[in-house]
């Protein structure tokens, strides 16, 4: 294990309620802005990543109940289906859960691989649903899980960051 | 919280396997309920009352850099825009006072044909305040709701043509299902010949397809579908598609044909919700009136064409 990377071992602020609400009212802004074309479909769901982040990492704070009732809020908003988003992110709460023990242990880089799989089910639980009810799917909309993995790296390094004490005072 | 209450060992609630059957048959249920009977409006209006802020809030980036854009337009160019509306305005102000004659040539013969007359309808401008946001769909929210009287149903264009048909209605948005959404049907008709047919949308922003059409049928590139009016649904005469390439394969009974939209589908950020549509009479057999109403429906109909 590479203990560069083995951040949750060190010591760090607890996670206020306040500041797991903020960082999905965050994480539902980036994915409310105007993304379009391209940019769409290569969107990132910034939601379930920070799910996931929590999910992962304080399992008994935010889990599937959390989850749900951000995807009802996720569905309204995307004038979806009600309860789409929210089982995609019921199945991705899941997976966060059960795996937060293994997914832990690694360091960034493979916890990123660990991440895609579960990412993937839980958009393969929204277009299934799509797909039953509309009858086709798009399949670049699998790319959008994709991004969200190379993602995972980067948002963890920023939310374990904000999560830690600063040592010195005056450092900055 | 839970962090903190050490002794109560093990004693977290429902096992996780629980709360995903628990959550996924609660979103299943809401799925069917949605999808199949359409309850929960109500609820879908409240919450998106309480969102709309901060959905607000997110579409402001884009608005300020518009407005940056528009205020640093430079004066030239201002005036070559000018120039050219004037010359615009000019030519279509000749083509006007034609239409007028035409108009009331039309009317005239329409009343000697007793014919109903064709209205014009009110139109209000409403501003896209976000596009689509899930790759699924060709939706567009604009920034009139209930408030100003918008209904469902009603027909949404831009100068050029018909943009799509407003679907689901807020308090302060509505939502705008474009005709270039899979399986959107409009009826329409071809303006050079007056054949009626139905075009559906292929879920490609730049494509329709006009289904159904026997090879025989008179279809050139370039024929431009105007709606029909057929079904009350769209009102007469506003212009869709147009036709960009046929194919005929004389092993399928039906051609190919491609249209492109002649809207700026994805193109502007003011629309015109049309409002007013034609009362017809009532139809005489049990058929539920939707958007997208299956296509014999709308061929069955029997109106008289100009």
């Amino acid at each position: 294990m590479n203990p560069e990377y083995t951040k949750d071992q060190e010591f760090l602020l607890p996670a206020n309620f306040g500041f797991i609400v903020f960082s999905l009212f965050v994480a539902v802004m980036l994915n409310w802005l105007p993304w379009h074309g391209w940019a769409l479909v290569l969107r990132p769901d910034f939601v379930a990543l920070v799910l996931l982040y929590w999910c992962t990492h304080k399992p008994h704070r935010v889990g599937i109940g959390i989850a749900w009732l951000v995807g009802i809020f996720a569905d309204v908003a995307d004038a979806s289906l009600f309860g789409q988003h929210a089982l995609a992110y019921t199945v991705l709460a899941f997976g966060g859960i059960v795996l937060h023990r293994r997914v832990r242990m690694f360091d960034l880089r493979q916890q990123s691989v660990h991440v895609l799989p579960l990412l993937l089910s839980s958009y393969a639980a929204y277009a299934i649903v799509h797909w039953q009810v509309r009858g086709y799917i798009a399949w670049e909309f699998f790319l959008g899980a994709v991004t969200s993995a190379l993602l995972w790296a980067p948002m963890t390094l920023l939310l374990q960051a904000m999560r830690r004490p600063r040592r010195d005072p005056n450092e900055l | 919280m839970d962090d903190t209450r050490t002794l109560r060992f093990f004693n977290r609630g429902p096992s996780p396997v629980a709360r995903l059957v628990f959550f996924c048959v609660l979103s299943l249920l809401l799925l069917f309920v949605d999808a199949r009977y359409r309850y929960l409006e109500s609820t879908r209006n409240v919450i998106a009352v309480m969102i709309y802020p901060f959905q607000r809030l997110t579409a402001m980036p884009g608005e300020i850099v518009g407005q940056i854009g528009v205020y640093f337009e430079t004066q030239s160019t201002l005036l070559e825009d000018n120039a050219k509306l004037r010359q615009r305005h000019e030519t279509d102000s000749a083509q006007l006072s034609q239409l007028q004659v035409l108009q009331a040539e039309n009317a005239h013969l329409r009343t000697l044909f007793e014919l109903k007359q064709r209205i014009d309808y009110p139109v209000q401008l409403a501003e896209i305040v976000y596009v689509e946001r899930d790759i699924f769909k060709r939706k567009l929210f604009v920034d009139k709701g209930s408030n100003t009287s918008v209904i469902e149903g009603q027909v949404v264009m831009d100068e050029n043509g018909v943009v799509g048909q407003v679907t689901r209605v807020y308090p302060w948005l509505s939502e705008v299902t474009l005709v270039t959404d899979k399986d959107h049907a409009v009826p329409i008709q071809i303006l050079r010949t007056g054949l009626r047919a139905v075009v559906f949308g292929s879920g490609d922003i730049a494509e329709m397809s006009l289904r159904y059409m026997p090879i025989s049928s008179d279809i050139v590139v370039d024929d431009i579908l105007v709606t029909s009016g057929i079904d009350g649904t769209y009102p007469p005469n506003l212009p869709v598609a147009k036709v960009l390439r046929i194919e005929r394969d004389p092993a399928y009974p039906f051609a190919r044909i491609i249209c492109a939209p002649l809207a700026g589908v994805d193109r502007h950020r003011a629309l015109l919700i049309v409002s007013g549509l034609p009362s017809l009479p009532e139809r005489p057999a049990m058929q539920e009136k939707t958007g997208d109403a299956p296509a014999q429906v709308k061929k069955r109909g029997n109106r008289g064409q100009p």
